[in-house]
């Protein structure tokens, strides 16, 4: 029971991460219908300008929260510039081309991202700094760190902010405008490539602070920990019906609380035989299963298939 | 009758590049080089498999290298010291490309209703899975030793001459690398002949009109099930004979040799060659697996003699490269760099009117 407890608040600190990430994805699939295969690693370059930041100022004498504050600020300048950037040169030029060009590009921009933040901060793991109190509160049996609790509040603060944004707002009319459709979107005064400037731009200043999330909660960063991550989110994204926010947030919570409980079982499960480097294969084996069974993600509506 | 003699005089020319070139390739530059041509006719295999799924059938497989780990794990466990069995390569390549064509079945008959990016993200999370439990099958139950890998496999053999070991021709000695290859490319020489042959089938003809409308295919009495089915088992069987002469070939396989990246690098091969051409392909191949080795032996000499030190590590700038090279050639080039002519017409800016 108390394993089943402590997993449960592994899987929901997880899975807010994952659910910020996703919506990132599920944002620009919505408006676009295409996946940006080099999301997972704004996400890195979030963490690692985080890093660069927050450490050199919390050595110089400043408080932590203010370095910590400038750190994910500088993060998430960094990734909103990044995300502009990549839709400008890898997407917008390729808005009519055949569907595989987009994807094929956004995987070249995922390697040079990889490889320039690999040339800036090295092969190395980083380590990253202690950023609040390490003592675990104990809940019944389980234990929950005051971090663990500061990300899950952060991802609800965002994500409620984000649903604000989209649904309450002149600029979330016009995004779900776009997204319906661009050519009566513009017709109406909507400048399409604004909006997808835009949410590039937000998508990816929620995956800078995912990524300062992310690598506070396991302690390190490197240049290759954008990959497996994006490629995580994406099935969240899936998972709750791609294109639909709802979806991207439960479906993000959802896979973190597989995965977590997943990792926690799988070895009493198959008697031994599996053990919880396994862990990886829960969210692809979950991404096949939903795929093949509700191509459509739990929230998302019936799409017509297109080629 | 003239067409018919000229295609044999290119025929003959092509054979005769092919058997002169290791040695002009091993006298000029070293016997390294013609190690990295057995491996540019490796991936020439794998180019030309994948490209039966992506460029023909328009499937996007971004897994694809789990059948060449098939293929060479496959032979590594039959002929190695590590379960103490020695199957002879004639005996275990065959099945290496079953096994891999039956496990592209078993990948593609519950993706069929999937397309395009859903189809590209399942096959990635076939090929990490699968990389997964290469890495992890050492216990309980040693079956794949896990990250280090199985070595000591058994060289290939052809006619009870073994192709490791220098062989005397006519009072010339040929390394390893050289049989090797000539086995290689006879290989690829007949995976070209069966994709060429195959493109202008009425197989290969089905495979383009899904590439091209899944739905009108089906509305012309393609069943597409069975056509698409075909295509992940071709393409995996080909990868899966690659993944055996690899293991022979290397003597040694591990996971790391079947990571994402080297799916992404013989898409990266059919893409910029020019998907669905397979002159393209094979240029695409070529290109791929010749350019990184030259970079890796020269940027550190040119960076040396340019700032004094090295900058930048070869291996990331050729990934560097790589990816600029894939954003590029989408943007000026999407077709790729030989693309067949009907696909040239379809990308060209302006299509040239019908009937004129």
């Amino acid at each position: 029971m108390d394993t089943f407890v402590q997993q449960i608040i592994n899987g929901l600190t997880l899975g807010s991460i994952y659910a910020l990430v996703a919506l990132g994805y599920t944002m620009v699939y919505g408006i676009l219908g295409l996946i940006n295969f080099a999301h997972g690693e704004v996400v890195m370059i979030g963490a690692l300008t985080a890093l660069a930041v927050i450490k050199p100022l919390a050595g110089a004498g400043l408080p932590w929260p203010l370095a910590v504050l400038a750190g994910v600020a500088a993060a998430i300048a960094a990734c909103m510039a990044l995300g502009f950037v990549i839709e400008r040169v890898a997407y917008r030029p390729l808005r009519n081309a055949p569907r595989l060009a987009p994807l094929i590009t956004a995987i070249g921009v995922s390697m040079v991202l990889q490889q320039l933040a690999m040339i800036i901060w090295g092969r190395n793991y980083h380590s990253f700094p202690q950023l609040l109190p390490a003592t675990p509160r104990a809940i019944g049996g389980a234990q929950i760190t005051d971090l663990q609790i500061m990300i899950v509040a952060v991802a609800i603060l965002m994500m409620a902010g984000l649903a604000l944004l989209v649904n309450r707002t002149r600029l979330g009319r016009a995004m779900r405008a776009t997204a319906e459709n661009p050519q009566i979107a513009g017709l109406m005064g909507v400048d399409a490539n604004h909006i997808v400037s835009l949410t590039f731009v937000i998508g990816s200043a929620l995956a800078a602070v995912a990524g300062v999330m992310v690598s506070a909660n396991y302690g390190i960063a490197h240049y290759n920990m954008g990959f497996i991550l994006g490629l995580k989110a994406f099935t969240a994204a899936v998972l709750g019906g791609i294109g639909n926010l709802t979806g991207a947030m439960l479906g993000g919570i959802l896979l973190g609380l597989i995965e977590a409980l997943g990792a926690g079982y799988i070895g009493d499960l198959t008697g031994g035989f599996l053990g919880s480097d396994y862990q990886d294969v829960f969210a692809f084996f979950v991404l096949i299963v939903v795929l093949i069974f509700r191509p459509s993600g739990l929230m998302g509506e019936k799409v017509s298939e297109r080629a | 009758m003239k067409a018919k003699v000229k295609a044999w005089q290119g025929v003959a020319l092509i054979a005769a590049v092919l058997a002169v070139l290791p040695f002009a390739v091993g006298l000029g530059m070293g016997n390294a080089w013609v190690r990295v041509l057995d491996f540019a006719l490796l991936y020439i295999m794998l180019a030309l498999g994948l490209n039966i799924v992506v460029g023909f059938a328009g499937l996007l497989d971004l897994g694809y290298i789990a059948f060449y780990a098939i293929g060479a794990y496959l032979y590594a466990l039959l002929s190695s010291p590590h379960f103490g069995l020695h199957w002879p390569a004639w005996a275990v390549l065959p099945l290496g490309a079953a096994v891999a064509g039956l496990f592209g079945v078993l990948l593609g008959a519950p993706t069929l209703r999937l397309r395009g990016d859903y189809l590209a993200i399942v096959t990635l999370g076939f090929g990490e899975i699968i990389r997964i439990f290469l890495n992890n099958l050492n216990s309980p139950v040693n079956i794949t030793n896990g990250p280090q890998g199985i070595a000591r496999i058994d060289p290939i053999s052809v006619f009870g001459v073994p192709l490791s070991r220098p062989l005397d021709v006519l009072g010339v000695s040929l390394p390893g690398v050289y049989l090797y290859y000539y086995l290689f490319a006879l290989v690829a020489l007949g995976i070209i002949f069966v994709t060429m042959r195959l493109e202008d089938s009425r197989i290969g003809r089905a495979w383009v009109a899904i590439r091209e409308d899944e739905i009108a295919a089906k509305a012309c009495g393609i069943n597409t099930r069975n056509v698409k089915l075909l295509a992940f088992a071709m393409g995996a069987s080909f990868g899966g004979v690659a993944g055996g002469l690899f293991a022979g070939f290397q003597e040694f396989v591990s996971p790391e040799s079947f990571s994402l990246m080297e799916s992404v690098m013989v898409l990266c091969m059919v893409v910029l060659g020019g998907m669905g051409h397979v002159p393209g392909v094979v240029l695409g191949g070529l290109l791929l697996a010749v350019l990184p080795e030259a970079l890796r032996q020269g940027a550190g000499p040119v960076q040396l003699a340019l700032f004094g030190r090295v900058l930048l590590d070869p291996e990331s700038l050729r990934i560097l490269l790589f990816g600029l090279a894939l954003i590029l050639v989408m943007q000026y080039r999407p077709a790729g760099l030989w693309p067949s002519a009907t696909r040239r017409r379809e990308f060209s800016e302006n299509p040239p009117e019908p009937g004129r």
